[in-house]
Formats: structure tokens, C-alpha cells, sequence
């Protein structure tokens, strides 16, 4: 896409022999490397979205191949569907959890540890480290750390002498449990991005604000976090994908439930799609999951991100 | 078209390529490859399988069988592509029922009754009847039957006897209900329950459901006779569910339980009670803390109540029934190597070394533990076999039944509103 934008660009401002070396020059690269690439990414991403959109207009089992076209009743019931509701209320609310406690977490944290003091690279190793781990591996970890029987929560109530709680097995609980696994999961790679970013302003700028008397808090909010901007522009659409995505670390901790109270869009995808084989009504899903994921991205890229 | 066929086989090949190692190697050295599809786990039974199908090949020179295992929610995902692709196995497990039917609509399949049929009918009258009803559609036969299963209740004998509670007197559901309390009130937790699983909580609904509608009232509901599934015995059959949640006869947090858990609780002691397969003196025992669980001696046995008034009787059994599907292009072998699988003395091998309920007549004889033996002369006197909702409505409407026994159960869904739920998944699949 760019090579042809550049061409077209600079054709008018060249001879006619240099345009005709220029071509030269490219076709056999574009047809040596373009097929590879064009070719994987039609058969495993083009087609394959096709006959999902294809796909989500018939009542299907994935037997055979689909023959009852039912037009948009599997969009109905997906919008009408209870379960498909608390997923979107659940994405938006990672996205605001993401927003409203993980960043400002990981900001603070980065400011306090970007400095060379002592002891910051172990405790960026430290920070970072819930990241590393697989997200399934962390589901696991977490379930047990719930459990109201063996767990660690269940072991602090018994401890003192209280009944335990069963968080993951209460519907009105269960998603704040989920909330504080994001946010313990993913803090640490927002901090390493808020690290990385404030590595890159300039110390001059922050010497010149301390010359001019600025407290450490003004310096914060008028010198770090304007030039941080862009950081924090990328961590909240990290954020938002992450939400959109985020389907392994739910499927060890509560699995969707109780009563559904936990699903994501994915989780919701599979659980009401995969496993109930109802791979018409899954296709929908995915479509509108697509739909959300490109509106988005793209009004995110260019309402915030356009100058970065 | 095509290019979805190519694409179908492409992911096959991709995942037949991800499953060679669990293949064996050297295909092109046998005639005929019976390419052998399982989701079972546990390595005796694996063992006792191979050590068949080497007989099996020793007994026919030039065939070969593999076994490919494949974990159960793999499987399931994957065998819809797998059987619509040129790599499709000879023969594979399956539980019966909707997804069977299912299958056996598309041509993917090879029904069995030729061989059942062959030299007068011998294979097919070997076996019991019920379990080849179980597995026919549209008057043939799908798979092979290989063994089937109840569920009933099993209770920890010293928590009853703690508690004055004689389980041989409990014969109504309000009987049961009354133990429950007396369990309570004895600071006893009642039932151990694997909410998180669902399906552990359908058997509360199914078994409601087939006490209160019967035989024949349920044929009637797959009908769509009288309300369907929404009918009056279904709203009852869930209100008696609401009965036994209001008691809240769970041990805590059950919602976020496993059916691991589940067996864990009973296993260790927790919980006095457990709705559960026949398999349930060893599975309780692996799952427990100290991997002991329950002696055989003190776990105890009885059929799920009936309902006062209500046409269901106590024999009328609900619990699994597998068999073995074979696929349409299959080495015409594979059915032979069924055959010998369903013979009497390997069925009694596998009664024996595998713990299995078997299905051909005369091989339960070889059942040693007394629970399995008991659970033997249930089946034998059963008055109807309903196999797992989950499977016989198929996929879809069986997870709608396994979500809304949850909802009724924690009380989330009134059961009129859950009766309509199911109907209504249910009125998508009547052709």
C-alpha cells in the first residue's frame, strides 16, 4: 500500500527513463514477495472472515454444509440475548477499570521507579513479572488464590475465625475478582511502556521547570504528563484491545459464569457459539465483535492517536 | 464452494499434522488402517484397548489399528471438520443421542445394521436392547453400543447414621427434601454440588423432569405435544428443583465448584450426598484430598425418588450410553473389529479391568465391586433408559437445559420462565 502511494507520488516529477528503470526495479521484488504474504493473508484471514460473515446468516451445527438460510435472526438473538449484554457491559468495564485505576497505577509507579534510585531494576523485574506469565497459567494461579476451601482468601478467613467467601461463585462479586486479575496481570506492561516514555523526555526541560521553582507535583502535571501523551494515548488503546481479547484468563477463573456474569465478547463467542455448536449463530458473533474491534480501532487511531 | 472444501481440508490436514504425535507410525506398511478415535484418559483402559486391537491384528493379518486420543472438548470442536475431510477416523467415540443424529444426517456415517443383521441377527441379539434403541435413528443403527451407565444418589453412610437418617426409607422427593433438612439441622452439608460444570445440576432437572412427565410424557414434550417443554410437569419438575435450592443444600460457593470439586467434597468427607455416574466409588476417591476418599464400605447407594402422584416410576433410569460410530469411508474391517470389541469375552475383560457397565448380555457377570453390581441390577430391571439431555437434545438446547438448572437451582430463573427457555430452543430443532 505505502510502496504504491510513494510510487504514484513521485511519478510525475521523473523521466520517462527513470520511471521506466524505477519499474524495472520493483516488479520483480513485488512478485517475488508479494504472492507469499497475499496468499497467507487471504486464506488464513481474508476468506476465513468471509464465510464467518457468510457463515452467520444460516442456522448451522457445522455439519454438512449450511443449507438454512434464516437472513438476520442470528444477529436478533444475539442482540436480544441477556449473556451478549453483560459481555459488552463487562468489556466496557475493563476498558474503564483499564482507564481509571491500571494506568494511573502504572504511571505512578513508573515515575517512581524510572529514576535510577536504588533497587528500581528489581522492582521493574518484580512488577513485570505477572505479565510474563501465561494468561491461562495466571487464571489458575488466581482460581486457587480465590478458593474459599484451600485458597489463600479462604486461608486469611479462616485465620480470623470468619467464614470464608466464595467470590468467584458469587454473581455479584465475581467480575470485580476478575477486574483485580486484569489489573494485577496487566499493570506491569503499562509501566514498562510509561518507563519507556518518560525515559525519552528531555532532562533539560525538567531542569528548566525546577529552575523556575516548580514543585514536584507542577512538574508532573505540566512537564512529564503532556510530553507523556502519546504513551498514554498507546496504553488506553492497548487497554481497549486487551478488553476485547481478553478470553484465557476468564476460562480457568469462572469459565463465563455463574449466571454469565463474568463473559466477555470472546468468552460469550465461545461458549454460545464452540461448545453449543452453533456455528451460524458463533459466525454473528465474530462479526460483531469484528465490527466493534475495527470501529474502534480506527476512531481511536484517528480521534487520539492522529499526531502520534 | 470449493474453495471452502479445500480450505476444510487444509485445517484437517493442519490438524492431523498437530495430532501425529499421537499416531503411530507406519501406515503404508498394513492393507487397511482402522484409524481408532478416543477421548478416554485413563491409562489402564487405554492399555487394555491396545492389547484388543493387537489381538484383533494378530487374528487379521494385513490390518492395522490406531489408537488417536483426542481430549474431550478438543474433540468434539474438531470432529465436524474432521468428518467432512478425506481424514476422517474409521471409528470414534460418541455419546448418542442429538449429535449423533446429527451426524448420521449428513452421510458422514455407515450405519451398522448389515453386520448387526449378519448370520441371523447374532451381534444384534447379544446385545441389550435398550442400548441399541439408544443409538438408532430413523429406524438404523449408528454406532456400536460399548457401554452405558446411571446416575443415582450416593450418600456417605457414617453422616447418615450421624444425622438418624435410614436412606433405604427415602423413596418420595419429600422424603428427600426432609432428609436434607435433618442433614442441615444435623450441621451437616446435604449435597455436594458442581454448579460451575452445569450439567452435575441437570441431572436434578432431568430426573425431575422424567419423574414427573414419565415415559411418555416426555416423548410427548420432543413432540411438541401439550406445551412441549414447557408443559405443566416441566414448570413442576422445576419447582421442585426451586424446593430443594431454597433448602440450600450445597456446600458453599458450589456455583464456582467443578465437578472435580464436587467429587472432592464428597470424596473428603464435606458433603453427605452426591447426584452422580456409576463410576463414582473411584472417581471420588481420586479426586479427594488424600486421593482415599470414601471406603467402599461406607458409601451407600439409592435411585433417584419419585414424585407422589407423578407417572415417573424409580426404574426408569437416566445416564449415559457410548458407543462407537463408524465413519462412511472406513475399512470395511472396522465393523468386524466392533464386533469383536462387543464379543462376550472381551466385554467381560472390559467389565472386569475397566470398571464399565457393559452391554452385552451376560458380561456384567464380571462386575466384582458390589456399588457397580448394584448399578448392574438397576439396568437390568430398568423400565426406560433416558440418555444425558445434553447429548439427546443435541448441543444447543442441552446447554440451555444445563444453564437454566443452575439459574433455577440459585434461584436466578422462576421456572416457568426456564420451562419457556428450553421449549423455545427446543421448537428450533423440531424438523
Amino acid at each position: 500500500m505505502s510502496i504504491n502511494t510513494a510510487t504514484s507520488a513521485s511519478l510525475p516529477a521523473v523521466t520517462h527513463r527513470r520511471r521506466r528503470s524505477l519499474a524495472h526495479s520493483k516488479w520483480p521484488v513485488l512478485i517475488l514477495f508479494l504472492p507469499p504474504a497475499l496468499l497467507l493473508f487471504t486464506v488464513l484471514v481474508i476468506l476465513p472472515m468471509g464465510e464467518a460473515a457468510w457463515y452467520s446468516f444460516f442456522n448451522w451445527n457445522g455439519y454438512g454444509s449450511p443449507t438454512q438460510w434464516i437472513g438476520l435472526r442470528n444477529y436478533q438473538l444475539i442482540f436480544r440475548n441477556g449473556a451478549f449484554t453483560q459481555a459488552l457491559i463487562n468489556n466496557g468495564l475493563i476498558v474503564l477499570v483499564s482507564v481509571l485505576v491500571q494506568i494511573p497505577l502504572a504511571l505512578w509507579l513508573a515515575t517512581m521507579i524510572s529514576s535510577r534510585i536504588k533497587g528500581a531494576l528489581f522492582f521493574r523485574l518484580i512488577f513485570f513479572l505477572p505479565y510474563v506469565l501465561a494468561d491461562v497459567a495466571a487464571g489458575m494461579i488466581w482460581r486457587f488464590v480465590y478458593d474459599g476451601d484451600f485458597g489463600l482468601v479462604g486461608g486469611i478467613a479462616h485465620f480470623f475465625g470468619a467464614d470464608p467467601p466464595f467470590w468467584l461463585a458469587d454473581r455479584d462479586v465475581a467480575m470485580y475478582a476478575i477486574l483485580g486479575v486484569v489489573v494485577w496481570k496487566y499493570f506491569g506492561f503499562h509501566m514498562m511502556l510509561f518507563i519507556a516514555g518518560l525515559q525519552a523526555i528531555d532532562k533539560s526541560v525538567l531542569e528548566a521547570a525546577d529552575i523556575d521553582g516548580a514543585t514536584g507535583f507542577q512538574k508532573f502535571r505540566l512537564v512529564t504528563l503532556p510530553l507523556l501523551g502519546s504513551t498514554v494515548r498507546l496504553s488506553v488503546f492497548f487497554g481497549v484491545v486487551g478488553s476485547l481479547q481478553l478470553f484465557d484468563m476468564i476460562m480457568p477463573l469462572t469459565g463465563g459464569g455463574p449466571s454469565n456474569s463474568t463473559q466477555t465478547l470472546v468468552t460469550f463467542l465461545y461458549n454460545f457459539g464452540v461448545t453449543r455448536m452453533q456455528i451460524g449463530f458463533g459466525s454473528a458473533v465474530g462479526v460483531v465483535l469484528f465490527v466493534i474491534c475495527v470501529t474502534l480501532a480506527f476512531t481511536y487511531k484517528r480521534v487520539f492517536m492522529r499526531n502520534d | 464452494m470449493s474453495g471452502m472444501i479445500y480450505r476444510t481440508n487444509l485445517i484437517s490436514a493442519a490438524a492431523l499434522a498437530l495430532m501425529g504425535g499421537f499416531m503411530t507410525a507406519g501406515p503404508a506398511a498394513a492393507d487397511s488402517v482402522i484409524r481408532w478415535m478416543h477421548v478416554e484418559q485413563v491409562p489402564t483402559t487405554i492399555a487394555l484397548w491396545g492389547a484388543i486391537a493387537k489381538e484383533f491384528e494378530q487374528k487379521h493379518p494385513g490390518v492395522k489399528i490406531e489408537l488417536q486420543f483426542l481430549e474431550n472438548q478438543a474433540f468434539k470442536a474438531k470432529l465436524p471438520t474432521l468428518l467432512q475431510s478425506n481424514d476422517a477416523p474409521a471409528m470414534f467415540y460418541t455419546w448418542g443421542g442429538g449429535v449423533l443424529q446429527a451426524q448420521s444426517v449428513t452421510g458422514a456415517l455407515r450405519s451398522l445394521d448389515t453386520t448387526l443383521d449378519a448370520q441371523g441377527g447374532e451381534w444384534r441379539k447379544s446385545l441389550n436392547t435398550s442400548a441399541v434403541e439408544g443409538l438408532s435413528f430413523d429406524g438404523k443403527v449408528w454406532a456400536a453400543p460399548f457401554r452405558t451407565g446411571v446416575v443415582s444418589f450416593y450418600y456417605n453412610k457414617e453422616m447418615f447414621k450421624k444425622a438418624g437418617i435410614d436412606a433405604s426409607k427415602i423413596a418420595t422427593w419429600d422424603d428427600f427434601l426432609g432428609t436434607v433438612k435433618t442433614l442441615k439441622q444435623a450441621g451437616i452439608t446435604p449435597i455436594a454440588g458442581g454448579g460451575r460444570d452445569k450439567w452435575p445440576l441437570h441431572f436434578y432437572w432431568s430426573y425431575l423432569a422424567m419423574r414427573e412427565a414419565g415415559q411418555k410424557g416426555f416423548a410427548d414434550a420432543k413432540a411438541g405435544n401439550n406445551d412441549g417443554f414447557a408443559g405443566e410437569a416441566f414448570v413442576r419438575a422445576g419447582q421442585h428443583l426451586a424446593d430443594l435450592g431454597k433448602l440450600e443444600p450445597f456446600q458453599n460457593g458450589y456455583l464456582g465448584a467443578t465437578w472435580n470439586d464436587a467429587l472432592a467434597a464428597f470424596g473428603d468427607g464435606r458433603a453427605a450426598l452426591i447426584l452422580s455416574f456409576e463410576n463414582t466409588p473411584a472417581t471420588q476417591a481420586t479426586n479427594s484430598t488424600s486421593r482415599k476418599g470414601q471406603p467402599d464400605e461406607n458409601i451407600g447407594r439409592f435411585s433417584f425418588p419419585v414424585i407422589g402422584g407423578a407417572p415417573g416410576v424409580v426404574t426408569d433410569n437416566f445416564g449415559g450410553l457410548n458407543g462407537w460410530a463408524v465413519t462412511k469411508n472406513a475399512p470395511p474391517e472396522t465393523e468386524e473389529f466392533l464386533r469383536y470389541m462387543a464379543s462376550l469375552d472381551v466385554q467381560k475383560r472390559l467389565a472386569k479391568d475397566t470398571q464399565i457397565l457393559p452391554v452385552v448380555q451376560g458380561a456384567s457377570g464380571e462386575i466384582s465391586r458390589p456399588l457397580l453390581k448394584e448399578v448392574a441390577d438397576a439396568l437390568s430391571k430398568e423400565t426406560w433408559h433416558q440418555n444425558f439431555l445434553d447429548q439427546d437434545l443435541g448441543p444447543n438446547v442441552g446447554a440451555i437445559v444445563n444453564d437454566m438448572s443452575v439459574e433455577i437451582v440459585s434461584g436466578g430463573v422462576e421456572p416457568d420462565d426456564a420451562a419457556q427457555q428450553i421449549e423455545d430452543a427446543y421448537s428450533l430443532e423440531r424438523k
